[in-house]
């Protein structure tokens, strides 16, 4: 692995020292966090510091290592080093493959545990002992809103990796914070038309939502796009976080006169209800003459592995697939599947693009300064990352791109060909006015 | 505790303590810990070990709940700054009250059982706080995302006084976040580990230590020791609600994962790593725990390439590969390893090491250690 | 009426599994005294038998296929597993039976970590404090997790169950109701058989075999014992062994229902010792009763009919019927006097 290698700088020295004893070093209450610059952070060396904060351990360690190793990927293009990724697909040409406005590009990385208290303890290392401009990872709503509003407080950027719920960029927006992944909001409007396509607009639907913010705003996306086209929701029960058996919560959907269970689950959830759903006959099951059917809303590569042969037809939504047939993606799995060996997940592509439009924003606007950094992202319309054009809408510093329709595949043909691509919902079906979501961006912070 | 603890020894080692934490941010900086957040850490962790210790490390009652009063300190912190406002005064002092009603109410309960059903009710009564604060009470505590401080709470004393700047805790015009924040929870830890001095020291701790030593004997003498054990529990839990409280106004958020199970049986770990019954050994093993957890999680690939670059690379390689197994993704492993090698090598925790070291320098004069200690292998 | 049957079933399967991981850690904890953190890393490591088992007889061999690529350059590898290349029919079989299967692998490997864990850490601690016995089998519980996560990764490993009772059977038809009211996995019976099968095996052993006997004799009177010229050190040493085993059983009977990953024991962790404590320390009847009622209390509190008049119930369930236990029966429900009381 090729490593960009530091002069002996101060942080050096302390983690050598932190490694091998050596006790050589001025307090950082001397010398950290220069005040004379014009916002925190500001790199005065020949390189510019990310800060990675993703789950290396808990439930999502899988998926926070292979955002890690997008991110890894992205800077390594940054630099110059590879073969470029998507830098060569990329609408924007400002970035030129020698880091950013003349650094190198460095980063730090750190354990988010998937909990709050964590991800910001250790967000709070990066920013204050190693000087990060910019902290980035998450793999749950809750961790991202925390961290974001954390990046607010203290007054670096936050590049949101996968988070889904609304609220990341609605009740809980925040100037400093950007995301690229899409919401809940999104995944109903582009799933619902497809369910009804599939399964028809005279159907009664059964909910079970993981019992806290993410599920809550699952169900009620799904529901409010369903019942538009003409479905019935016969129940919505929630499941606490983490049941491990489902039974108790499937065995009453069976005669409950429903044809249809939405599943609100994501992770180790969604894999449990969702094998135990089948174990129970449900998709064998005739109801009101119609065919029983199974819906996850959201879909990930590592939740479709985790649940086997049990995800097979099951219908949801997804980011980004590393089957998409548009250069930018296919330039990205190469260059990933070359690196590593297997092909991107939706989490590992979120991250990538979050890093590589970061980079280029505060490329164009000439400053690392948050306030510039974030105008230069404000209503940013971009192509070549995978995803179509894409907007970055400057009201909620949300990203507007098309969702896809994704189904659990028949025969795949390897171990990573879980997904098929059942249809890509424009970008226009999905866009929905800022205000819908309530809360406010505020002003952007720069820390001093 | 090698010696026998007199007025001047406890003097002393409360001067050497107090100089020792407020001077922390110079001596942890050499190995990478000298950074505000993680220094606030040390100190609100090693008060709520502290209290933690007031009741296990004294009257051997073990409670794996003590996390709901730190939640309960979190939360009612958080409030106080919403209706009230930022000043961290008012949040601490509401805090500590809060969980001490808390405490009160589960310790009458749970202190009615002894043993591990102790230990079993207040685990109890702590995952259904967990559980409820994570769905249901949502409205109070803003479940998975946590409770935090908005613009438009009203915040009665200074909802004008803020403009446009961040929301964080504000005591007389000093931000308390970064290091005046440190050494807003430096003193508090100091003053917290001079309370824990006295009760030591005083007839209530030596109550408390028989309640451990016979309980049954107690009883025959007379003495009712349920006044004592609550009285240990409702404090336990004040500090445990002030480390809450600190958690906040340091950085304003409250989540319910801090009352889970895993938050518990921490603090009973930071304990027995550091040594039960010790007065410094809790503080000891919190800064140890959080330690791992902050700097060796951020340990990368990258990072260890730096660190052992001077070796020749085909040694370089191997070390690398092998040090990445106990770092960054799997530094929860090295905390594994650790609480093993400790526990067998040194029954008693580190506090034990330390005392082990004192009695070499001290065989020669003869003096012997109050610990008669059987190695385990 | 089918709401209230289908609900009385999977109390019972959910009890038959909290009785079955609850039943290992009693004879550990409530007989031998130790406080065991890492029983749920037993139950893990046996889910990982099975895990084992099906990669091991899923081996696949690798062609490379220089005519076709990879979506990113590579040359495409074809893979065939080796049993089936090797065995034909049988090997299929092998594969389709692997669960259940596995168990012949899983008995050997949970008696050997059991005696290699009784021997080598936990026989140095039955005189220790309590505290040292937590301290030191929660780093062992996390040693253990990690080495599992570096060899298998985070993600849950499905694994299915044999075809033949991959589905769900109509209870309902063959006990005269309507058909398809009553439907319940087969996969799910098979489980709550066998979790009675090995509680009634254990309970057997203790009870009809003279070693049981010295074992019953040295839980409630060591010293004794051990005055009568017993080696009961020995015994302890089986006893931990047969722990390991039966939790290692639970959790490779549970791999259809929960697909496993590293952390599964954890899960289970609290749950057991909250089921251990309310059967009453050092009760094995005890501890599968308490682990019956808790599933059927927990089945019950999940219905909808229950959670609209009490919303949250279903979470708080479990923990708000031990402490009423514990405070109405103060050793829990077959408790022994002095059993870890202080």
């Amino acid at each position: 692995m090729t490593l960009i290698r530091k002069p002996l700088s101060r942080r050096s020295i302390l983690r050598s020292g932190a490694a091998g004893g050596l006790v050589l070093a001025t307090p950082t209450i001397f010398t950290s966090r220069a005040w004379s610059a014009g916002y925190l952070n500001e790199p005065t060396g020949d390189t510019v510091t990310f800060g990675f904060n993703v789950p290396q351990t808990g439930a999502y360690a899988d998926e926070g290592a292979d955002e890690l190793r997008a991110y890894q990927l992205a800077v390594k293009h940054l630099n110059g080093e590879g073969d470029g990724g998507m830098l060569s697909t990329f609408s924007s040409k400002a970035l030129g493959g020698n880091g950013i406005n003349g650094k190198k590009v460095a980063f730090v990385t750190g354990d988010t545990q998937t909990k709050s208290d964590a991800a910001r303890a250790s967000a709070k290392r990066m920013i204050e002992k190693d000087g990060a401009v910019m902290i980035t990872g998450g793999s749950s709503s809750g961790v991202a809103i925390a961290v974001q509003s954390l990046c607010q407080e203290a007054g670096v950027i936050f590049m949101a990796g996968l988070t889904h719920s609304n609220d990341t960029t609605g009740k809980d927006k925040r100037a400093n914070g950007f995301r690229h992944f899409f919401n809940t909001e999104m995944t109903g409007a582009a799933l619902a038309p497809v369910l009804k396509n599939v399964m028809g607009a005279d159907r009664r639907a059964y909910h079970l939502t993981a019992d806290y913010t993410w599920g809550w705003s699952q169900e009620e996306s799904i529901k409010k796009y369903t019942e538009q086209l003409g479905w019935e929701t016969v129940a919505a029960v929630r499941t606490p976080l983490g049941a491990g058996d489902f039974s108790q919560y499937i065995t009453p959907v069976l005669n409950s006169g429903a044809d249809v269970l939405v599943l609100n689950h994501y992770g180790k959830d969604m894999v449990n209800s969702l094998t135990q759903a089948v174990q129970f006959g449900l998709r064998d099951k005739m109801v009101n003459g119609k065919q029983f059917e199974i819906v996850v809303p959201l879909y990930s590569e590592l939740m479709a592995q985790g649940a086997g042969e049990n995800v097979k037809g099951i219908l949801g939504s997804s980011n980004w697939d590393w089957k998409l047939s548009d250069a930018g993606t296919q330039a990205f799995t190469k260059s990933f599947g070359q690196e590593y060996g297997f092909p991107p997940s939706q989490a590992a592509h979120t991250c990538y693009v979050q890093t590589l439009l970061y980079a280029d924003a505060c490329q164009r606007a000439g400053t690392f300064m948050p306030s510039e950094v974030g105008k230069a992202l404000e209503g940013f319309e971009f192509d070549g990352l995978g995803n179509g054009p894409t907007l970055y809408r400057a009201a909620d510093h949300q990203c507007f791109k098309d969702v896809l329709v994704v189904k659990g595949k028949e025969n795949p043909s390897s171990q990573y060909d879980l997904l098929e691509v059942v249809e890509v919902t424009p970008r226009a079906q999905v866009e929905y006015p800022a205000e819908l979501l309530g809360g406010e961006l505020g002003s952007y912070n720069n820390g001093v | 505790m090698s010696a026998t603890p007199t007025p001047t020894r406890d003097l002393l080692m409360f001067v050497v303590f107090a100089a020792a934490v407020l001077t922390m941010p110079m001596w942890l900086a050499p190995i990478g810990a000298g950074y505000p957040d993680l220094l606030q850490k040390f100190a609100i962790y090693g008060l709520f070990a502290t209290g933690f210790n007031l009741l296990f490390g004294l009257t051997g009652y073990l409670s794996f709940g003590h996390a709901a009063f730190l939640g309960v300190g979190s939360y009612t912190a958080v409030w106080t700054f919403k209706l009230l406002g930022m000043n961290p005064i008012p949040a601490a002092i509401m805090a500590i009250a809060a969980s001490g009603i808390f405490a009160v109410a589960i310790g009458f309960v749970s202190l009615r059982r002894s043993g591990i059903y102790f230990s079993i009710l207040t685990l109890a009564f702590a995952q259904m706080s967990y559980n409820l604060a994570y769905s249901v009470l949502t409205p109070i505590t803003n479940g998975e995302t946590g409770l935090r401080v908005l613009r438009s709470d009203p915040r009665l004393f200074d909802a004008a006084g803020q403009g446009d700047g961040p929301l964080v805790s504000t005591l007389f015009g000093i931000e308390m976040s970064g290091y005046p924040g440190f050494y807003f929870c430096a003193v508090l830890l100091i003053i917290g580990f001079f309370i824990a001095q006295r009760i030591f020291r005083s007839p209530f701790g030596t109550m408390l230590r028989a309640v451990k030593s016979n309980q049954n004997r107690m009883n025959y003498t007379g003495l009712n020791p349920r006044p004592y054990t609550l009285a240990a529990f409702v404090i336990s839990g004040m500090y445990a609600g002030l480390a809450g409280a600190l958690l906040c106004i340091t950085d304003p958020l409250a989540g319910a994962e801090r009352m889970q199970w895993t938050a518990s049986g921490e603090v009973v770990l930071m304990t027995i790593l550091g040594g039960m019954g010790t007065l410094l050994g809790p503080i000891l093993g919190a800064g140890l725990i959080k330690y791992f957890e902050n700097i060796f999680s951020a340990f990368n690939e990258q990072t260890l390439h730096r660190i052992f670059g001077f070796l020749p690379d085909f040694l370089e390689t191997p070390v690398v590969a092998i040090t990445s197994l106990f770092v960054g993704e799997g530094w929860q492993l090295t905390l594994g390893v650790l609480f093993m090698l400790i526990v067998i090598f040194l029954p008693g925790g580190i506090m034990e090491g330390f005392s082990r070291i004192g009695r070499m320098f001290r065989r020669s004069s003869g003096a012997k250690g109050s610990h008669q200690t059987a190695p385990a292998e | 009426m089918d709401v209230f049957l289908l609900q009385l079933l999977n109390g019972l399967d959910k009890g038959g599994a909290y009785a079955l991981i609850a039943l290992g850690l009693t004879l550990i904890f409530g007989t031998l005294g130790v406080v065991n953190f890492a029983h749920g890393a037993l139950f893990m490591l046996g889910a990982f038998c099975a895990v084992s088992f099906n990669k091991l007889i899923t081996l696949q061999k690798i062609i490379i296929d220089p005519t076709k690529t990879t979506a990113w350059g590579t040359p495409l590898e074809v893979r065939t597993p080796y049993a089936e290349a090797m065995f034909g029919d049988f090997g299929q079989w092998l594969v389709n039976y692997s669960v259940p299967v596995s168990i012949v692998l899983a008995i050997p490997v949970m008696l050997i970590i059991g005696f290699v864990m009784e021997r080598g850490l936990i026989k140095h601690f039955y005189n220790r404090p309590h505290a040292d016995q937590i301290l030191v089998t929660f780093g062992l519980a996390i040693v253990l997790q990690e080495v599992i996560k570096t060899l298998f990764g985070a993600n849950p490993i499905p694994q299915s169950a044999p075809d033949a009772v991959r589905g769900a059977a109509d209870i309902g038809a063959m006990l005269g109701f309507q058909a398809g009211a009553i439907v319940y996995p087969w996969w799910r019976m098979v489980y709550l058989l066998f979790s009675a099968a090995i509680i009634a095996g254990v309970f057997a052993f203790l009870q009809f075999t003279t070693f049981g006997m010295v074992v019953r004799a040295g839980m409630a009177d060591r010293e004794t014992v051990g005055l009568l010229g017993i080696n009961i050190e020995r015994r302890f040493t089986i006893v931990f062994a047969i722990a390991a085993v039966v939790a290692g059983l639970a959790g490779v009977m549970y791999t259809p229902i929960l697909p496993p990953d590293y952390h599964i024991g954890m899960e289970f962790l609290v749950l057991s010792f909250v089921v251990v404590v309310v059967g009453g320390m050092g009760s094995l009847p005890g501890a599968v009763a308490a682990g019956f009622l808790l599933g059927i209390l927990q089945s019950f509190a999940s219905m909808n009919e229950v959670k609209d008049v009490l919303p949250g119930i279903d979470q708080i369930i479990i923990y708000l019927v031990a402490v009423v236990i514990l405070l109405v029966r103060p050793r829990g429900l077959m408790g022994r006097r002095g059993v870890m009381e202080n």
